[in-house]
């Protein structure tokens, strides 16, 4: 593909993304949610029990849609290899990380975009904390850090988590008497858009991310490396559209798909630092595991294991969060949130300079 | 020529071998990648300093000859 296509490709895709994700919020979705990778991941945990945070529990057909789009797209196109053993238990600890400070701010990377296209400011400290992040992790990339590399693995390997997805899914569909649901008006997992929708918008996002590499985390940190903006494009590409959407349905629909200000956005909260801080940590977590949280689904979906134990830490992460008070909720973020965050900045520095400034082995 | 080996790196790790081993100012390097997004990253990458790059593929690996 030429430089000119790729840009486009991704320009086109993230148009496309941007519309399914406010249709989505008319279709039921929380506002400013029609796709949040962090969240989603946390009601998938609470759907299984793994947390009982009544407020937030369902099996989300969207992540198991991007999984299984992204397995499609890469078995079709020859791109699924197995592979794996890049520092696993470190990528496990980085995603439990990534996901308490996507869980302080109420938001992964795409729903930073999706915040911002709904009106809402807070998500500017996000945004901000979520750059100084990336310049963290950056600074050590450039100066040599690695996780090491990756070898290659027996496709049975490569193929568990899009059999989880799709076991899922079989649960899901015909026994949900197994699984976790928020009862109707008692948060965000009780609203959601029609499973077989909500399935399909999974499947063209994961199909579109596979194809064109799209990731948040990617974008800032190429533009900023290497003066290249393929991947921003698609970042950009998404607020834009989503942001039109959103104005569109406003004025035709009688419902409020943008307000802009800071009070009373959905599902946020006012803590400009906390909001900011908690950005910060999921920023630096993300590009010294070499992706936002979407891009790790996709990868999983490809085959990469190591990205498969990175979902698995930010399920986990998503579990203690609720299980230990550490996520924020409107009313803002709690004590034991803040000391985790700290923590967290702590850990993923020490992991950080670690596997830059080790010795020739 | 330089060679470099970045089989099992992920992005961006291979485009920033490349660009280390670029500051050496050679006319021609090989570097070898074992995905296409890796593949795809470097080529972009040494395009964009004015390098030609061509890429042959054998059992998934990719090796891109780099020449200015």
């Amino acid at each position: 593909m030429t430089k000119t296509n790729e840009k486009s490709g991704i320009i086109v895709a993230g148009i496309i993304i941007g519309v399914i994700a406010a249709s989505l919020v008319a279709f039921g979705n929380p506002a400013n949610m029609g796709f949040c990778i962090a969240c989603f991941i946390r009601d998938t945990a609470g759907g299984l029990g793994l947390h009982s945070a009544a407020p937030v529990q369902y099996v989300r057909p969207e992540i198991i849609g991007i999984i299984l789009g992204s397995f499609l797209a890469a078995a079709l196109t020859k791109e699924f290899a197995p592979r794996g053993g890049s520092s696993p238990m470190t990528r496990l600890t980085l995603g439990f990380f990534a996901m308490i400070g996507c869980l302080m701010f109420l938001g992964c990377p795409f729903r930073t975009v999706l915040r911002l296209a709904g009106g809402d400011l807070n998500a500017l400290f996000g945004l901000a904390g979520f750059v100084v992040g990336i310049l963290c992790g950056v600074f050590f990339l450039s100066k040599g850090y690695s996780l090491k590399r990756t070898y290659k693995l027996p496709a049975v390997e490569g193929t568990v988590m899009p059999v989880i997805a799709a076991v899922l899914l079989i649960l899901l569909a015909c026994v949900p008497a197994l699984l976790h649901f928020s009862e109707e008006g008692a948060g965000p997992g009780a609203k959601h858009a029609p499973l077989l929708l909500a399935l399909a918008a999974g499947l063209i996002v994961g199909i579109l991310a596979q194809k064109t590499r799209l990731c948040m985390v990617g974008g800032v940190r190429d533009a900023v490396l290497f003066r290249e903006y393929k991947l921003i494009l698609g970042f950009l590409a998404i607020l834009v559209s989503a942001l039109a959407m959103n104005l569109i349905m406003t004025a035709a629909t009688s419902g409020t798909y943008f307000r802009l200000g800071f009070a009373e956005q959905p599902v946020a909260h006012t803590d400009g630092l906390w909001n900011a801080l908690g950005m910060m940590l999921a920023g630096f977590s993300c590009v010294l595991l070499g992706g936002c949280p979407l891009r790790q689904l996709v990868l999983s979906g490809e085959g990469n294991t190591d990205s498969a134990v990175t979902i698995i830490g930010l399920v986990l992460g998503a579990a203690f969060a609720h299980n230990f008070g550490l996520a924020s909720s409107g009313a803002g973020p709690t004590a034991n949130g803040k000391i985790a965050v700290i923590i967290g900045l702590v850990v993923v520095c020490c992991i950080a300079c670690l596997n830059t400034f080790r010795g020739k082995e | 020529m330089k060679k470099i080996d970045a089989r099992g790196l992920s992005c961006p790790e291979p485009v920033i071998l490349t660009r280390n081993a670029l500051a050496s100012g050679d006319s021609s390097y090989e570097i070898i990648v074992d995905n296409n997004a890796s593949k795809e990253n470097v080529t972009r990458f040494a395009e964009h300093q004015g390098y030609k790059v061509q890429i042959a593929e054998e059992n998934g690996e990719f090796t891109l000859s780099l020449q200015k």
